[in-house]
């Protein structure tokens, strides 16, 4: 990317040719103007608010502000038992509560050292990995909404009503589950839940298909994303990017492959990255490309557990529940393969409360985010709302 | 039926008081008021029925039958909103702004030809006259952007401004290549032009191998002149919130939405008359079965009218709620460097083939 000189000279105009910036003309006296964007902004995806300095269309900087969404999530974590945490969790990233359930129980299971019944792994995955499904859905359709295409939204979001019924059925929440507790579940699922899944793997599979002629097959939806907010692998790294972020940019980094916990070894699915051929690596266009790509593995990793799921003759799914949750004195950082990236739990037990001493969220969103300054500089504010929605930032786990 | 229509508008016309034209103006006024009905009430019904049998949803089903009564709800709903006016905005651009788009984009009607008995006011230049008067649109929106005082406003004015004067030319060029294989300016008269026992075979879009292109040209050029998608860049919702019309609300809002699909039609309308045909009917004469004379008349004239321009706006809404939305520099990349050499192109082409191809 060209570096823009702003200083000293007022501005200058540029314009872009296939992915490069061309500089049109130097030392025009204008003004930059100062935008607020957000946070009652349409597309910055809740409340997130983003302070632009623009010369004309072009955005010269852009610092997210956050906070419009804190609920003390740590200090509340702090006051109450471990179970009741649970709750919180799912309100952290509210597209994808079962990961974040999953992710905290694992976290408490590694303090406790507690051994899990298998089928209750089964469960876990099977419910995360619909959760995947609807959590990119909208992440997808959303981001047809931000570059204009609004029919992509309403066909993800019927199909994620299929995957938030099947969810209901098993928790009876809609979004906000509870379902997943520490040393089991609330419940096992119902009698027919496996063959209701497989009704929905078989009718979702055709859907993917269409989604993606109706967005990547159009040729103005590549224009928009093709090339823009390029981020190279090792400063996405450097970043501390996680999840599709850092796959769109070509590292193969997949927590349930390179950090595998519960049963995923024993699965066989993909680490999507894109191959370059349709996209730039790294820009706008892979982010989507390899969430589209996500979905089919997730499809993949649902029908193995089906498959291979213990039956479910004599199974509690609240046996291995401790009654008292009181780990001993120590500390556990435990990470999991969100949707969004990796969301990490550092808990700290003093041994004697049945309360954390210390439970630290790590959001991926919120660290993906802080790429925006770098990823923001000289694109035009069309692209910008390109790259927001790539980022695909949910300001429930960003602001916590 | 015609000559007692034209008996009655005869009648009409001659009613004058106090000097003025009268029956004149009453008789112009009657297509402008039928428009604004259907713009408010079936046109954004059937956006909203249109969008929903795309997106796989019913639309508005609850204010009468198939929610056919939605718009008048929603235009009393719009009535009774108190009238707000932004402490910072510039009142009178604020307030006129809506103003000026509405009568921009409804004077173009005077000179579209309704139906073999029916045109508001047949000029000679009645092609000119429709392409000119869109430019007024720009100062209404650019009235309304300004005055708003707002960011996003701006934003949408700017980019408006500078879409509709850039699409203005590969347009008008476009018309011009009707104009050229008609001979003629006036609207009226390029519908006469137009018909014939042959039906469709007569329309201008099948004069010449190449009347396709301007065909084309002037369809995208004029999504791009009333913002319409995949040019919405003006109000780009998920971009500049609803761009110049972002500060808007109550009846004023409700002004600048039915000039807007009042632009939709008048653009259908307008290349429906040059290259469609018009008001003539598409069905030919087959032997003994006179379709084209039985279909033809003062009447269907208005049927045949009204539902090409329906058939355009239903395109128009099609890929509205189909494709992605353009960037700017894309756009503007589209109209100079796609549009305007492709619409000389045929600008040139069709004048060969006018001059010696007869």
């Amino acid at each position: 990317m060209q570096e823009l000189d702003t200083v000293g000279q007022g501005s200058v105009r540029v314009t872009r040719k296939s992915d490069k910036l061309v500089i049109l003309e130097k030392d025009l006296a204008t003004e930059q103007m100062v935008l607020a964007m957000g946070p009652q902004h349409p597309s910055t995806h809740g409340v997130l608010k983003l302070e632009c300095l623009t010369d004309g269309e072009v955005i010269t900087e852009a610092i997210p502000c956050l906070g419009y969404l804190h609920r003390c999530f740590e200090k509340c974590c702090e006051n109450v038992d471990y179970p009741a945490i649970v709750p919180y969790t799912d309100r952290l990233d509210y597209l994808s509560g079962m990961n974040s359930e999953f992710a905290y129980a694992m976290a408490v299971e590694k303090l406790l050292d507690l051994e899990i019944p298998r089928r209750v792994e089964f469960i876990r995955v099977l419910v995360a990995e619909l959760n995947r499904i609807a959590s990119h859905l909208v992440a997808i359709g959303t981001y047809g909404i931000d570059l204009g295409a609004f029919t992509p939204f309403l066909f993800c979001f019927r199909d994620r009503e299929i995957i938030l019924g099947l969810l209901e059925w098993a928790s009876g929440a809609r979004m906000l589950y509870n379902y997943i507790w520490i040393g089991g579940l609330a419940n096992d699922v119902p009698t027919d839940f496996s063959k209701r899944v497989r009704e929905f793997v078989n009718y979702f599979r055709p859907k993917t298909v269409e989604l993606q002629n109706l967005l990547t097959g159009n040729e103005i939806f590549l224009k928009r994303t093709y090339g823009i907010g390029i981020m190279p692998a090792e400063v996405a790294i450097n970043y501390g990017w996680s999840g599709p972020m850092r796959r769109g940019s070509g590292v193969k980094w997949d927590l349930r492959r390179n950090d595998p916990y519960s049963i995923y070894p024993e699965l066989d699915f993909n680490v999507a990255v894109p191959d370059g051929k349709n996209s730039v690596i790294g820009d706008c266009l892979s982010r989507h490309l390899v969430r589209a790509l996500e979905m089919e593995e997730s499809l993949k990793i649902i029908e193995q557990c089906l498959d291979k799921m213990p039956s479910s003759e004599g199974f509690n799914s609240r046996s291995a529940i401790p009654k008292r949750i009181r780990p001993k004195a120590g500390e556990v950082y435990s990470r999991a393969e969100n949707p969004r990236g990796e969301l990490g739990f550092y808990i700290e037990s003093d041994g004697k409360s049945t309360k954390p001493v210390r439970c630290k969220a790590r959001s991926s969103c919120f660290v993906n985010l802080s790429a925006m300054k770098d990823l923001s500089k000289g694109q035009l504010i069309p692209d910008l709302v390109a790259i927001i929605g790539s980022i695909d930032i949910v300001l429930g786990e960003v602001d916590r | 039926m015609g000559n007692s229509l034209n008996a009655w508008s005869e009648a009409l016309v001659g009613f004058h008081l106090l000097g003025l034209p009268l029956g004149l103006i009453i008789l112009a006024a009657i297509p402008l008021v039928f428009i604004a009905l259907y713009s408010l009430t079936y046109g954004v019904y059937g956006e909203r029925k249109i969008s929903a049998f795309m997106q796989d949803r019913l639309g508005p089903m609850e204010v009468g039958k198939w929610g056919i009564l939605q718009t008048i709800a929603d235009i009393l709903k719009l009535i009774q909103k108190e009238d707000i006016l932004p402490t910072s905005a510039d009142r009178f651009l604020f307030v006129i702004g809506p103003g000026i788009l509405f009568v921009g984009s409804f004077m173009a009607y005077a000179v579209l030809p309704f139906s073999p008995a029916f045109i508001g006011a047949s000029l000679n230049v009645g092609l000119y006259y429709a392409i000119g008067i869109v430019a007024i649109e720009v100062v209404g929106i650019l009235a309304a952007g300004w005055g708003s005082n707002n960011k996003w406003s701006l934003y949408g004015a700017v980019r408006s401004v500078a879409q509709i004067v850039s699409y203005e030319i590969p347009a008008a060029l476009a018309l011009l290549c009707g104009a050229m294989m008609a001979g003629t300016l006036d609207m009226q008269q390029i519908n006469v032009l137009q018909s014939g026992s042959y039906g469709f075979a007569h329309f201008y879009l099948f004069h010449s191998p190449i009347a396709w292109l301007p065909f084309l040209i002037y369809f995208i050029a004029s999504l791009a002149e009333v913002n319409r998608a995949p040019f919405d860049i003006p109000e780009a919702e998920s971009e500049l919130v609803a761009g110049y019309f972002t500060e808007y609300s109550g009846m004023k809002f409700a002004v600048i939405f039915l000039a807007e699909y009042g632009s939709m039609f008048m653009v259908s309308a307008i290349i429906s008359v040059v290259f469609l045909g018009g008001w003539n009917s598409p069905l030919p004469n087959l032997g003994s079965l006179a379709l084209n004379t039985w279909t033809n008349g003062p009447v269907w004239g208005a049927f045949w009218m009204i539902m090409k321009g329906f058939f355009f706006i239903f395109v128009q809404m099609w890929l509205r709620w189909t494709l992605p939305r353009l960037r700017v520099d894309q756009l503007m990349y589209l109209c100079w460097k796609v549009l305007t050499p492709f619409a000389f192109v045929s600008f040139v082409l069709t004048a060969i083939w006018e001059i010696y191809l007869p």
